[in-house]
């Protein structure tokens, strides 16, 4: 059981671990994946530089990867749970073949579908996603389990000039939801706009 | 199997890739497959182009609405089999009206050896038209770049998600010839 997990206190708050990841952004850019990450976005301050995707689970790296490629000026950054980095498990072969210098993808971890009724995921067992990420090619790869931890990778997500992965080891619990907007078009073009992609 | 020999004398698939630089066209997701393989050594000897090859077809729907995201512009090629896998991937392009354009080359018809892939290449056309995917169908060589170009305006200055079908009659016929 979640109360019972011996690394608890080597957790932390999903909610402060998406704002360190988000102060100081400058014009960084940030999708989100289906479910918890995009609440915590949300939480953190809405943002015209903020894509969330609020379905097509899986997606959120591939989405990453093809805006790195299309800005090669801009950082993006992707932030997801580990349910949804698990069911676009293939992305990070993919991103590990692209290897764009200015993405890092980081999954929020912690064992579970917190949107579904907490079910245990894969890496609740010993599916390790930064072993993963290492063998697809990722050469820079942080596990994350520390406030001090979050905040050099923080640091080093605005200057890194190589493709970062990064897991984060959160607690299993569900802050009070806080909803972006959702119509999709609408997240797309204030986006394109904030970028200069639309006139 | 014969794609590269079929690769060398196979026009209509320069004409495509001619299509594709005329639309600015920057990104191409690709999971391989014979039909394919021409425009796949085109896209990936463009320095203009980033080729890259997916591990399966829905990360390409997801790779091209990044792009598009970013200003850019993105193709996808994949197999009537891919079809499949982006079905649930296809409602990214329908809530956020990202434009799409899908080359498929299609399996499971014309003289088909392989059963296993009728089944999915004899419901390609209408699970796309079911995500309400714009379908093109190509039949005779002449017909391909004007199709595509066809597509990709429709796609981009509608914002719309389209795909062209390139028949196994038409991919097949160039194979046979030699």
């Amino acid at each position: 059981m979640i109360a019972n997990d011996p690394n608890l206190k080597r957790r932390l708050d999903r909610r402060a671990a998406m704002r360190t990841l988000l102060d100081n952004r400058g014009d960084l850019l940030l999708v989100t994946g289906l479910g918890s990450t995009t609440w915590d976005a949300a939480a953190a301050g809405d943002n015209d530089r903020n894509f969330y995707l609020w379905g097509a689970m899986g997606a959120a790296a591939m989405v990453g990867l093809g805006l790195a490629i299309a800005r090669p000026d801009n950082r993006v950054l992707v932030v997801t749970g580990d349910g949804e980095m698990l069911m676009g498990l293939g992305s990070l072969a993919t991103i590990g073949v692209q290897r764009p210098p200015n993405l890092a993808v980081v999954v929020f971890d912690n064992g579970h579908y917190g949107e579904t009724g907490m079910q245990a995921s894969h890496t609740a067992e010993h599916v390790e996603l930064v072993a993963i990420a290492r063998a697809c090619g990722f050469k820079e790869t942080f596990d994350i389990t520390d406030e001090l931890g979050l905040r050099d990778f923080a640091a080093r997500l605005h200057n890194a000039p190589i493709t970062l992965f990064a897991r984060v080891a959160i607690r299993a619990d569900e802050p009070p939801r806080v909803l972006p907007p959702r119509d999709g078009v609408l997240l797309k073009t204030r986006f394109r706009r904030a970028v200069g992609a639309e006139t | 199997m014969r794609p590269l020999a079929a690769a060398q004398t196979s026009d209509w698939r320069d004409e495509i890739f001619a299509a594709l630089k005329a639309a600015e066209i920057r990104q191409v997701g690709y999971v391989p497959d014979a039909g394919h393989a021409r425009l796949i050594e085109l896209c990936r000897d463009d320095p203009e182009i980033r080729a890259v090859p997916l591990t399966t077809e829905e990360e390409g729907v997801a790779l091209a609405a990044g792009a598009w995201l970013g200003g850019q512009r993105a193709a996808l090629l994949m197999q009537s089999s891919g079809v499949g896998n982006c079905i649930n991937m296809l409602s990214l392009a329908k809530n956020c009206r990202f434009p799409l354009i899908s080359l498929v080359t299609m399996r499971g018809e014309w003289a088909e050896f392989n059963p296993w892939q009728v089944q999915m290449g004899s419901k390609t056309q209408a699970a796309l038209e079911l995500c309400d995917v714009l379908v093109y169908r190509v039949e005779q060589p002449e017909e391909a770049a004007e199709t595509v170009a066809a597509a990709l305006d429709i796609a981009f200055n509608g914002d719309l998600a389209t795909a062209v079908l390139l028949s196994q009659r038409l991919i097949g016929a160039k194979q046979w010839v030699k």
